[in-house]
This record gives structure tokens, C-alpha cells and sequence, in this order.
């Protein structure tokens, strides 16, 4: 029972990272209808920039977590307008090639910047140590990451559903044209969720580097492809979708690890989200929407 | 006028250089290839085998070359990708004519040259690819270094007998060939020790999180955890062992070599096995700790640096015993090698891997100690 009160708590703490990073491509799927391939690389950003807040600027971590957040939402906001803005109105196989290339660019783009040699992200020493409850561990960083992750994703919750901001984001979402007409600045919004998003991708860089400990160019690679994966689980462009589907794969993830072994987990997962999708097209939160003609 | 002038010269010197390529063999230089990683994931173990391989070199060419004959060194990033490596041996013997390689670094990339270089008859010393299958069936590979089955056999040795553990969990990466093979070696002699193995878990490289099987190997409260894997992932899982609390010393092998850099926190107290202590009084050792210390700001050689530059001597002292640098002449001159060597006497055995002893290191206040010599 203690075995497995450990793993929920371990699958949720990588639930949660993967969670953060879902947000960011399931609200530009849902205002732009573009799957951000990039969205993991900003997350390796976001790794750098507080690895080098900490280590360069002899920032605290706090600050590191702000300072990247707020460089990656101007980045990704930058990525938005040079590579996408101009694909607004192609076919949308273009954008995503090209969401593809920006991709690569970054992560070639860091490693000829910093090297492709793993750096140590320095041990916060506020976070060391861990509460016990029984024999139960919780360590202070995943503590940090879960409460971090559920107020911005609450923030998040509250930004679109009861600012102004967030009701422009979701007419955009709706119907780009209407939203226009009823004077709606589109790509402003557009903009302002590229921005929301890299940050919650950078927080969930910062947050995931300091739990594995190394930053390197190709480290968004693979926590990208699973909130890919968990953004789809949870139904695509639906925010509390992401959010559930990141922590439901972070949970059959630890559990499959746990339970039946470590090199059989990704499959697993990735076997979990195939089913979903044969019964339930759409994602778990998904509702069938009509396609516009 | 000036312009004629200029173009016979051109013209001179092309034909002084087409001669010495046709007539390569009384040619000015012999060429040794080198296969390194210098960028990923073990970017720093190929830097320190390029870095003692250059040091060997410069000392052969400053006593005045082998037989007269400067040595020039042609030295290649292969990423350590066996593809890669694949292509860049193909270049430095088809473009760039050497007589014999150093490297590749790593077991995967040499598992991937090893055949090459026997169908071409291109003599080949690996200094660090401890995989079993490098050599055996090659007769033209040779390695500095010993193989997985010999030290994963022997840290389990020294598990049992020296630390008398009686349980032991194994995290190996299933995608490599190293991992695995010294996984299955220390599970073979630590089981027929007497021991128990209660985990033996594999992962993929692309596996961070390691918490949710140390809970369950954490819930058999091993005496020992063994995880044959490079520094960087054992950095890893070495701090999510004590983030997820399990009590227990972390065992591994040559790959640790450098892990106290970064990770000098977490894994102190630990064992590893190795090819060379800094703190042995051999002359050899020391001289050898001098030159690279001198030439690279202070910087203390590895294990792999120590391969390296093994392996580099031997084989730059065979293309000399062997007074040509035909394939074949060198070959028997390398069967032949009986040597004193910076990781210990080296002599080869009939699928050219060497015999000699192997060196526990344990990590004390952040710094590498010897803690005792096994050989068989």
C-alpha cells in the first residue's frame, strides 16, 4: 500500500510538469488550430534561461522561474510572428512543417550556442530535503512543482474564463472572423496566447530541470512528445482536458513502471492513448464538434 | 613573368605531391586515425582520449617518429553514433589513407567499425570498448581496455567477497550494449556467489525519471544497487535514490569514471570499478599524469585519457616493431605486444583483448580514491 501511495505521488509530480506543458499545445491548437511542435523546445529554453539566471546572475531560484517565463513568453510570442504569422491563411500542413523546423533550429540553434554536453542545473538549496508522512517521502521539489503547476493552471482557468483577455481568446477560438468583426485585435490575442503558453512551457522546463538535474538542447524532445500525447488524451484545444491528461499519463506512467517494468512504460502509455482514441475520438473531455464547411 | 613563375612552382609542387601519394610508403608521414565523440552525451570521455592520444603522438614524433617517419594524426567527431562512425572510417581509410586506427570510443560505434576494419585489413585498437563482441571474431581488433563480462564479474566479485553484500538490485540502460552486458555478467557470478538478485530492471536513455522503480526496489531494501551506465544518467539516478530515501550503496563500472564533477554530492561513498588509479606511485602513471597535467592547464587524466594514450603507444610501438605499415606486419607485431602500460602490464590474448587487473575506486569528500586492486 506504501509501494503504492509512493508511485501516485511520484506520477503525479511528473503528471503535473507534463501537464503544464500540455496547456501551452492545447491553447494554441485551440485558437490557431496549429499543433506547436516547438512547444517542447521552449521548455528546453526555459531550462537554460534558469539555469543561467542561477548560475550567471546569481539569481534566486524564484526569480530564475520568473526571468525565464517571462524571456520565453517574449520568445515564444517572437516564434509566433517570424514562423507562423505569415502561414496564418496557408494550408495548415505548412505551418506545421514548419513548426517542425522551427524545432530543429532551436535545438541545433543551443547546441551550437552551449554545447550538446549535458550542464548540471546546481542544486536549490532551499529544496533539498522532504516531508515524511509514515514511511512516505515527499520531496520539497515535488511539492513545489505540483503546488506551482495548480496555481497556474487555476491562474490560467481563471485568465480565460473571467477576464476580458480570456473572452477574446475564446471568441478567436470560435470564429476568427466573427471575433474580428465584433472588434476583437486577433492577432493581438493570438499573440497574448503564444505568450501564456511559453511560460507555462518555461515554468515546466524550469521545474523539470531542477527534478532531473540536466539541461541539454534535446531535452524537450521526448516530456514534449508526451504532453503531445496527454494535450490529445485530454481532447485537443480543451484546457482542463490537458490538465487531466497530463496527470493521467504521469499516473499510468509511475504505475506501469511500478508494477510491470520500466521498459514497457512508454508503451504503455502510448498504447493507453491509442485506445482512447479508438473509443473516444476526440479525448476524454472531447465533445464532437461540427466541422465547419 | 612573375605569373609563369608562380605556376611552375604550382605546377612543382603538384608533381612532388602526386609522387608522394602514389609512392605513400616512403612517404614522409605515417597516418593514424582517431574516432572520438567530441559532442553528446559522453562528449567529455572522447576529449580525454583525443587529448592522451596527442600526447602519445607528440612524444613518438619527439624521440623522432617511428622509424624516421613523422606520425600524423587524422582525428574525426563521431558523435558516438555507429552510422556515423561507419562513414568516417570509411573516409579515413579511403580518403585519407591510414595505416591503422585508434578508437572508436564507445562499445556501440566499435561493434560498428570492428567488421570494417577486418574486411580492410586496417589494424584497430579500441582504448575503451569493454563489450565482449568487439573482438572475438576480428582478427585485426584489439582493444586497451578489459571487457563487460570480466568487470561486471568482477565489481560483483568485490560485492560479495569484499563488501559481503548478500542482496543486490541491477538498473541497466536496455538499449546499450555495455549496460547490458555488465549487467549480466555481475548477475551471473553475484548469483553464483550465493547472492540474491531482487530487481533487474531495464530503462532506455530516454528515461528520466527514475523514482517509480526505486520505490520498488526501494521496498526489497537491497545491500547494493548496481547500475553499469555513464556518468550522466548515474548522476541521475543516484540523486532520485536518495530523494526517494532507499538505504543502500550504488556499485557500477568504468562509465562512472568523472561522475564526482558533477555529481560528487550524491554518490559519494559509492564504488566503481576502473582501469587506472591517479594515486598510483608507478612512474609510468605519474610521468604520464605530468604531461597531460602540463599541456592541458592542470587538468588531472581520466581513465579514458589513460586508455587512450595506452592505446595509442602500443599501437604506434607495433607499427615500429613491425618496420612497415602493411596490415598484416603490424598485426603480428601488435599479437606480439608485452608491455608495461599506464593502466597496468598489458600482454593480449588470442582475440586480442588484454589481461591485466582492474582497480576499485570509491568517491571520498568529492575525490577519486583507490580502494583496492582485483584480478583474476
Amino acid at each position: 500500500m506504501n509501494v503504492f501511495v509512493q508511485q501516485v505521488i511520484n506520477g503525479i509530480h511528473v503528471g503535473s510538469i507534463y501537464a503544464l506543458i500540455a496547456l501551452g499545445y492545447t491553447m494554441v491548437y485551440g485558437i490557431v488550430r496549429l499543433i506547436n511542435f516547438a512547444h517542447g523546445d521552449i521548455l528546453m529554453m526555459g531550462a537554460y534561461f534558469g539555469l543561467f539566471s542561477i548560475t550567471i546572475f546569481n539569481l534566486p531560484f524564484g526569480a530564475a522561474i520568473i526571468v525565464a517565463m517571462l524571456v520565453c513568453a517574449v520568445f515564444g510570442m517572437l516564434i509566433d510572428i517570424i514562423a507562423y504569422k505569415p502561414l496564418r491563411n496557408a494550408p495548415r500542413i505548412s505551418a506545421l512543417i514548419t513548426a517542425l523546423g522551427v524545432s530543429l533550429f532551436l535545438e541545433n540553434l543551443f547546441r551550437v550556442l552551449f554545447g550538446a554536453e549535458p550542464k548540471k542545473m546546481p542544486n536549490v538549496s532551499s529544496l533539498q530535503g522532504h516531508i515524511s508522512i509514515g514511511v512516505i517521502k515527499i520531496s520539497y521539489v515535488t511539492v513545489l512543482t505540483v503546488l506551482l503547476s495548480i496555481i497556474f493552471m487555476v491562474g490560467l482557468q481563471f485568465i480565460v474564463k473571467k477576464t476580458k483577455i480570456g473572452k477574446a481568446m475564446r471568441s478567436v477560438s470560435e470564429d476568427k472572423e466573427a471575433a474580428r468583426l465584433m472588434g476583437v485585435n486577433v492577432n493581438k490575442t493570438i499573440s497574448i496566447t503564444f505568450a501564456l503558453g511559453s511560460a507555462l512551457g518555461a515554468l515546466g522546463g524550469v521545474l523539470y530541470s531542477v527534478a532531473y538535474y540536466q539541461v541539454e538542447p534535446y531535452m524537450g524532445m521526448m516530456p514534449g512528445l508526451k504532453a503531445f500525447v496527454a494535450a490529445v488524451l485530454g481532447g485537443i484545444g480543451i484546457i482542463p482536458g490537458a490538465m487531466l491528461g497530463g496527470f493521467v499519463m504521469g499516473l499510468v506512467e509511475s504505475l506501469s513502471i511500478g508494477y510491470i517494468s520500466q521498459s514497457w512504460s512508454n508503451a504503455i502509455v502510448f498504447g493507453i492513448l491509442i485506445l482512447v482514441l479508438l473509443f473516444k475520438p476526440a479525448g476524454i473531455l472531447g465533445k464532437n464538434v461540427r466541422e465547419k464547411v | 613573368m612573375k605569373f609563369k613563375k608562380v605556376m611552375a612552382l604550382g605546377l612543382g609542387a603538384m608533381m612532388v605531391l602526386g609522387a608522394s601519394g602514389c609512392g605513400a610508403k616512403d612517404g614522409g608521414t605515417i597516418k593514424i586515425g582517431l574516432l572520438t565523440p567530441k559532442t553528446g552525451q559522453v562528449a567529455q570521455y572522447g576529449i580525454a582520449v583525443e587529448n592522451a592520444v596527442n600526447i602519445a603522438v607528440e612524444e613518438v614524433n619527439a624521440a623522432g617518429g617511428i622509424n624516421g617517419k613523422k606520425v600524423q594524426l587524422i582525428s574525426y567527431d563521431n558523435k558516438a553514433d555507429a552510422t556515423e562512425s561507419i562513414n568516417l572510417f570509411n573516409r579515413l581509410v579511403d580518403s585519407d589513407k591510414i595505416v591503422a586506427l585508434v578508437g572508436p570510443v564507445i562499445s556501440s560505434t566499435s561493434l560498428a567499425v570492428a567488421p570494417l576494419a577486418n574486411e580492410k585489413k586496417i589494424p584497430m585498437i579500441s582504448p575503451t570498448a569493454t563489450n565482449l563482441a568487439v573482438t572475438p571474431d576480428y582478427e585485426y581488433v584489439f582493444r586497451a581496455c578489459y571487457t563487460d563480462p570480466y568487470q561486471g564479474g568482477t565489481v560483483a566479485k568485490f560485492a560479495a567477497e569484499t563488501l559481503g553484500a548478500k542482496t543486490a538490485a541491477i538498473l541497466y540502460n536496455a538499449g546499450d550494449d555495455y549496460s547490458t552486458g555488465l549487467a549480466a555478467a555481475f548477475k551471473e557470478v553475484f548469483e553464483a556467489a550465493g547472492g540474491t538478485i531482487t530487481n533487474y530492471e531495464g530503462y532506455t536513455a530516454d528515461n528520466k525519471d527514475f523514482k517509480a522503480v526505486l520505490t520498488t526496489i526501494k521496498e526489497k531494501q537491497p545491500d547494493v544497487l548496481f547500475n553499469p551506465d555513464y556518468y550522466n544518467t548515474v548522476g541521475l539516478i543516484a540523486g532520485q535514490v536518495k530523494e526517494v530515501g532507499l538505504d543502500t550503496v550504488m556499485l557500477g563500472g568504468d562509465g562512472w569514471d568523472d561522475v564526482q564533477k558533477d555529481y560528487g554530492d550524491v554518490v559519494e561513498g559509492y564504488f566503481f570499478a576502473n582501469h587506472y588509479a591517479t594515486d598510483d606511485e608507478d612512474p609510468i602513471v605519474q610521468n604520464f599524469i605530468k604531461a597531460y597535467q602540463d599541456k592541458y592547464d592542470g587538468n588531472t587524466p581520466n581513465a579514458l585519457g589513460a586508455l587512450g594514450y595506452d592505446a595509442a603507444k602500443i599501437m604506434m610501438s607495433a607499427i615500429e616493431k613491425a618496420g612497415s605499415t602493411e596490415g598484416d606486419k603490424i598485426l603480428a607485431a601488435l599479437k606480439a605486444t608485452d608491455t608495461n602500460a599506464v593502466t597496468g602490464h598489458i600482454t593480449f590474448d588470442e582475440n586480442g583483448d588484454p589481461k591485466k587487473s582492474l582497480a576499485i575506486i570509491t568517491i571520498e569528500g568529492g575525490a577519486l580514491k583507490l580502494k583496492t586492486k582485483i584480478g583474476q
